[in-house]
């Protein structure tokens, strides 16, 4: 696909800048009781500054795991990591993790205390009035300014999902981690909530490694696509898609890049399907 | 009504009716759209209303029956009577020295067990082996009546205060440090990596994210506990509680049984209840409202 090349060389990359997020043959294994279940196998990218950067996969294929890994809840058996250079070994609010699920709010902290609470404790803010001004700051950018005193409990999925990315934006981490944030809202919302992440990264173009199964919102939300196959997760391709939004949703380009990723995951299940008889 | 017409050996096709738009909604012709409630419906929904309801009919039963069966007051005094006594022994004898003797007791026990079993799930949050030790000694001792151990006790540290203690201790420990400990254990793991990411590591983790996510369970052990030593210790100091001179409660109503004061013994029993309904529906209560109940963590 000659045209998804030509139009890397449009406007995003500034003269090679050095990657933030190098993840370099990346081997990840986890136990269950009974297995040991290799995630992902030897897989490898390179994150950018203002990324918005998809990890995109079946379920199965380690890309949940691998993010998992970049926070630092993971060690790889094989291969590294490095933020900004330095080697990952624990977690940090260096590099904060959006999660899928709404329990992810801290339920006895009202929507304003969550995001002090992350500022203080991960060493941004020293004083509560400092933290108070940034938390409002990053609850006005998602629209909750009337919420803010307001307990996680009575907050539908989609604003409690709203508070989780304003606090991890608030962070100002080197790279957003968003594990399938979206994954559990309803349709209208979620089509609502990647719209508002992408006017978020157009106010500060953050860095974020985001997480999905969907092809439809790898293609609107991301920069940069890697397609990982699974059983284990392994590196399929990486594509760009810079280029489309919310817009094009339906248009040639879009449908294009869509059916492009969709066949290569496809394909991989008919060899599958085909192989499975004579294993 | 006949537009279902039976084509095809499928069954009938989609009836196709007119669409229509509702242009203008009709005003308010439904009635009670709202309505406040009178005055007598808002009261019965009152928790307290409807609890206060139940013991005015207890007492009222109570009376009606010893009265108009002119019963023994040896055996069973009027409430009336009782009532009495319990207000005659408030101001007369010293019935307060002995609650505060009993509370203050108790609240030795209380906290130490408290502070006890805290140590005991650090530990077993730390360390697996911490966890084996919780778990079997859970297991073996918190069968065990604490009365059981009263002679044990009087063996070891004498007829008085630090008997009592110990026997207290044990009934809080166990349940507080098994609720407390299955609570750590339930806390999501969504919270659990929420609190490393921002840099959480030991006792700021604890306190800081398992504490207060646990804490619908640590409650309901406290209460257990809580309702445990009471009992326990009432026990206790109804088998010697006047070894120092200076019983408690439960002497109180071993002694005025001794004596034949019926009415009296109601006076000490009534005591009992109103303390442990006033820590269990006041002090619990008020704290549950202000943290798990607003938190949403519990209904």
């Amino acid at each position: 696909m000659a045209e998804a090349t030509r139009a890397a060389a449009g406007p995003a990359p500034a003269a090679a800048p050095t990657p933030i997020l190098d993840v370099d043959g990346v081997t990840l294994q986890y136990k269950t009781k009974e297995h040991l279940i290799t995630a992902t196998y030897r897989v490898g990218f390179q994150v950018y500054p203002s990324d918005r950067f998809v990890l995109l996969g079946p379920s199965g294929c380690g890309k949940s795991t691998l993010l998992k890994g970049v926070a630092g809840y993971m060690k790889p058996v094989e291969g590294e990591m490095r933020l900004k250079g330095r080697g990952i070994s624990e977690p940090g609010p260096d590099r904060v993790m959006v999660f899928q699920e709404f329990d992810q709010l801290l339920p006895w902290k009202t929507v304003r205390q969550n995001i002090t609470f992350a500022l203080i404790n991960g060493g941004r803010c020293a004083t509560g009035a400092e933290a108070d001004d940034i938390a409002r700051q990053y609850i006005r950018k998602v629209k909750l300014d009337r919420f803010e005193d307001t307990y996680p409990h009575m907050l539908s999925g989609g604003m409690k999902q709203r508070v989780a990315i304003a606090r991890g934006m608030a962070m100002e981490p080197d790279v957003l981690l968003m594990d399938e944030p979206f994954a559990a809202l309803d349709a209208l919302t979620r089509r609502q909530m990647q719209e508002e992440l992408l006017q978020l990264w157009e106010d500060t173009h953050f860095t974020v490694l985001f997480v999905t199964h969907s092809i439809e919102e790898a293609c609107i939300v991301g920069s940069r696509i890697l397609v990982l196959s699974p059983h284990p997760g392994q590196v399929k391709a990486e594509l760009n898609a810079h280029h489309l939004g919310h817009e094009d949703v339906g248009g040639e380009p879009f449908s294009a890049l869509q059916k492009r990723i969709h066949d290569m995951l496809f394909a991989d299940r008919i060899l599958e399907e085909e192989a499975a008889p004579h294993a | 009504m006949s537009g279902a017409a039976a084509s095809g050996g499928k069954g009938p096709d989609v009836y196709v009716r007119p669409e229509f738009v509702v242009e203008t909604l009709g005003e308010a012709e439904i009635g009670d759209v709202e309505r406040k409630l009178s005055g007598l419906e808002r009261a019965w929904n009152v928790n307290g209303v409807r609890k206060a309801t139940i013991l005015i009919g207890l007492v009222v039963a109570w009376q009606v029956y010893t009265v108009a069966l002119d019963v023994e007051p040896l055996m069973f005094p009027r409430f009336s009577t009782s009532a009495e006594a319990l207000w005659l022994s408030l101001i007369d004898s010293d019935l307060l020295r002995k609650i505060w003797f009993s509370v203050s007791t108790l609240l030795i026990g209380y906290t130490t067990g408290l502070a006890l079993s805290a140590a005991l799930v650090l530990w077993a949050s730390a360390q697996r082996i911490g966890a084996d030790f919780l778990s079997t000694c859970t297991a073996m001792f918190n069968p065990l009546p604490a009365i059981a151990l009263l002679p044990l006790a009087m063996l070891w540290f004498g007829l008085g205060t630090a008997s009592i203690v110990f026997v207290t201790i044990h009934s809080v420990l166990w349940a507080v440090a098994l609720s407390t400990h299955t609570g750590f254990q339930s806390v999501s793991e969504t919270l659990r990596m929420i609190g490393q990411n921002y840099g959480l590591r030991n006792i700021r983790y604890v306190m800081k994210i398992l504490i207060p996510a646990a804490l619908p369970s640590i409650l309901s052990g406290m209460k257990i506990g809580w309702a445990f030593s009471w009992r326990t210790l009432i026990g206790a100091e109804l088998v010697f509680g006047a070894s120092s001179g200076s019983g408690g409660l439960g002497w109180f109503i071993y002694e005025n049984s001794q004596n034949l004061e019926t009415a009296h013994v109601f006076a000490g029993l009534f005591t009992v209840i109103l303390i442990g309904i006033t820590v269990e529906n006041v002090i619990f209560r008020n704290v549950e409202l202000r943290t798990v109940y607003r938190w949403g963590m519990q209904r």
